[in-house]
C-alpha cells in the first residue's frame, strides 16, 4: 500500500494542475459490473434524457472518484435514489471502484433534453452558468465546475453535456433535501436560491454544451 | 442628490430581496448581507445588460465591454501585465459590483485622493496600477493605453449616478473590517479552518487549481499568488474578505475568530517578494511599517522562519514595475 501511495502523492505534488486524487480500480472488472447498469445508463454510458420523467445521467467520462462517492452516498442514504438503491445494494466497495473507473474511461457522450429550448431560457441559463446572479447570491456554475463547466477534479462534476432532465432533478433534490451529499454543501447553498425558471434555464443551457 | 436617492431606493430593493430570502427561514444557507446603516451611501451599480440598453455611444459601450472582459478574465494579460494566477474578479467578486466584496466603483468617485500607501495623490489609473503591481504580481498596462482606459471606463460605468467625492460613508466598501479577534490569531487553528473549509478548492498547498491552462481556483499563497505588498496580505483585509465572501456562496458562515485565524494562517505562508524590497526584508518592513506592513507578517519571524527573506519574485522576471515611483506635483 505504501508503494502505491508514494507515486500518487508525488504525482499530486508535481501536478499543480491536478488536485484530484486518482481512484484505484480495475476498468476491465468494472465492465463486468456494468452489466447491471446498462439497462438505464446504456452501453456507451450515455444514460438517457427522459422528458417528464426521471432522467438517467450520463456517466461516460465523469470523474471516477466522483462516481465512486455517489455510489457510496446512495448506499449510505445521504443521496436518496430509490431507483438506484437496489443496484448499489448489490455492489461491494471493490465493485463500486471498478465500475466507477470503467465509466470514467468511456468517451463522453452528448447531453440531451435542451434541443427545443427557447432563446430566453438559453440566455438566462448561460448567464447563470457563466456570470451568475449575484444579486441573489447565485454564483456562476463555472466558478467551481470549471472552464466550460466540464468538471473539476473529484468534487465538481462535469455539467456540460449532461442531460437537462438529470441536472434539473438534482437541483430540485438539493432543494427538497433528498440530496445532501455535496462537500461543505457548496452546491446546496446555491441550489436553494434557485427557482424553477433558473433550474429549467440552466439545465437546458448546460445540456447543450460540449462535454469535452 | 436626486440620483443618489434613486440609487438608494433600488439598493433598498436589492437588499430587501436578499433579506427576504433569509427571512423565509427555510433555507439552510441564508444570504445574510448586512443592512445599510443610516446615512450610508448605497449604490447598486448598473449591469452589463443596462449598458446595452443605455444611450451611451456604441464605441464607448465597446470599450466598457472590453474593460469588463479584462476585469473578469485578467489572465488574458498573462506574461504581459499579470504574472500569477489571479484575475481582478478573484478578489472583487460579482463583477466588481458586490458590496462587502471589494466593489470597484467607489474608486471612480473617491479618487483622485491621497493614499498613505504610496504617500501621494492617486487617480483611478494609478489605483488600478497598484492592483497589477501587487495583487497580480505584475506590471500595469501603460497609463492611457487601450487596456488601462478600458478598465477605468468599466469602473466609471459601475459608478454611474454617484456623486463625485461623496461625503457619506459608502455601504459595503472594500471588505468592511471585522471587530478585533477575541483571541490572538493562531496558525494551528487557522490551518484547521483552512483544511476544513478552503483546501477543497485552494488545495492544501495553497496553489489553487489550474485546469487545461485556465485558472479555476486562485492561489492563496506561493509563487502564483499575490505578493507581499498586496493589500490582502494584511491580516485584517484577508480576514474580512474571507468572512464576507468565503466559502464561495456561503458568506458569513465562518465565525470572526475563524476568519482571523485562517487569514493569519494564509498570510504567514510565503509568497513573491514585495516589489518595494530594498534587498533587506527588515529594512523594507521598517520603511513601510507605519503605512502598510504593521498589518502583515512580512519581515517577522513566525515559527522560526523570517517571512519574505528571499529574492523570489515568482513568475515575474523583475522586482519593481517602473510605475511604482513617487510623485511630487511640483513643476516638472
Amino acid at each position: 500500500m505504501r508503494k502505491l501511495l508514494t507515486p500518487l502523492s508525488l504525482a499530486m505534488a508535481l501536478g499543480a494542475t491536478s488536485a484530484a486524487q486518482a481512484l484505484e480500480g480495475d476498468a476491465r472488472a468494472g465492465q463486468q459490473v456494468a452489466t447491471t447498469c446498462i439497462a438505464c445508463h446504456q452501453t456507451d454510458g450515455g444514460g438517457m434524457h427522459i422528458a417528464n420523467g426521471q432522467s438517467w445521467p450520463r456517466l461516460a467520462g465523469l470523474d471516477a472518484a466522483y462516481l465512486y462517492k455517489q455510489l457510496r452516498d446512495i448506499k449510505a442514504g445521504s443521496r436518496q435514489s430509490p431507483v438506484m438503491m437496489p443496484f448499489v445494494s448489490m455492489l461491494d466497495d471493490r465493485q463500486m471502484r471498478d465500475v466507477a473507473v470503467y465509466y470514467s474511461q468511456l468517451p463522453a457522450t452528448a447531453g440531451k433534453g435542451g434541443e427545443q429550448a427557447g432563446a430566453e431560457d438559453l440566455a438566462h441559463g448561460e448567464k447563470l452558468a457563466t456570470v451568475g446572479d449575484w444579486e441573489r447570491y447565485i454564483v456562476p456554475c463555472q466558478s467551481c465546475h470549471g472552464p466550460g463547466n466540464q468538471g473539476v477534479g473529484s468534487h465538481f462534476p462535469a455539467l456540460a453535456g449532461q442531460h437537462a432532465g438529470y441536472i434539473a432533478d438534482q437541483l430540485r433534490a438539493w432543494k427538497n433535501g433528498t440530496r445532501d451529499n455535496d462537500p461543505l454543501h457548496l452546491m446546496l447553498a446555491i441550489a436553494e436560491r434557485m427557482d424553477e425558471r433558473d433550474i429549467r434555464a440552466v439545465s437546458l443551457w448546460l445540456s447543450r454544451q460540449p462535454a469535452k | 442628490m436626486k440620483t443618489l436617492n434613486l440609487s438608494k431606493l433600488s439598493a433598498a430593493l436589492a437588499v430587501g430581496l436578499l433579506s427576504l430570502n433569509a427571512a423565509a427561514g427555510e433555507v439552510r444557507f441564508p444570504v445574510d448581507m448586512p443592512k445599510p446603516k443610516d446615512g450610508q451611501l448605497v449604490h447598486v451599480p448598473p449591469t452589463m445588460e443596462d449598458l446595452e440598453k443605455s444611450s451611451l455611444h456604441p464605441e464607448l459601450k465597446r470599450v466598457i465591454r472590453r474593460g469588463y472582459d479584462l476585469f473578469m478574465n485578467t489572465q488574458q494579460l498573462r506574461g504581459k501585465n499579470v504574472f500569477n494566477n489571479m484575475n481582478c474578479s478573484s478578489c472583487h467578486m460579482g463583477e466588481g459590483r458586490l458590496p462587502y466584496a471589494g466593489p470597484v466603483w467607489p474608486a471612480a468617485v473617491v479618487l483622485p485622493d491621497y493614499r498613505p500607501k504610496n504617500d501621494h495623490v492617486n487617480n483611478l489609473e494609478e489605483r488600478i496600477a497598484g492592483c497589477f503591481s501587487y495583487s497580480m504580481n505584475g506590471t500595469p498596462p501603460e497609463y492611457g493605453s487601450d487596456d488601462m482606459l478600458a478598465l477605468a471606463a468599466y469602473h466609471q460605468w459601475l459608478a454611474k449616478g454617484v456623486e463625485m467625492y461623496p461625503s457619506a460613508p459608502i455601504y459595503g466598501r472594500g471588505y468592511p473590517r471585522l471587530p478585533d479577534p477575541q483571541q490572538k490569531p493562531d496558525q494551528a487553528r487557522g490551518k484547521q479552518v483552512y483544511e476544513a473549509k478552503c483546501s477543497i478548492c485552494h488545495g492544501s498547498d495553497g496553489a489553487g487549481l489550474v485546469q487545461n491552462g485556465k485558472v479555476v481556483f486562485p492561489a492563496v499563497w506561493g509563487d502564483q499568488s499575490y505578493n507581499w505588498g498586496a493589500g490582502i496580505s494584511r491580516h485584517f483585509t484577508l480576514a474580512a474578505f474571507v468572512k464576507h465572501n468565503m466559502p464561495l456562496g456561503q458568506r458569513g458562515t465562518l465565525s470572526d475568530q475563524e476568519a482571523w485565524d485562517v487569514a493569519y494562517y494564509i498570510d504567514t505562508r510565503e509568497r513573491p517578494q514585495d516589489p518595494r524590497y530594498t534587498g533587506d526584508v527588515k529594512e523594507t518592513r521598517a520603511r513601510y511599517e507605519a503605512t502598510f506592513h504593521k498589518h502583515t507578517s512580512y519581515g517577522l519571524t513566525v515559527n522560526g522562519k523570517l517571512l519574505g527573506d528571499h529574492a523570489n519574485t515568482g513568475e515575474k522576471p523583475f522586482l519593481k514595475p517602473e510605475v511604482l515611483r513617487p510623485r511630487t506635483f511640483t513643476a516638472e
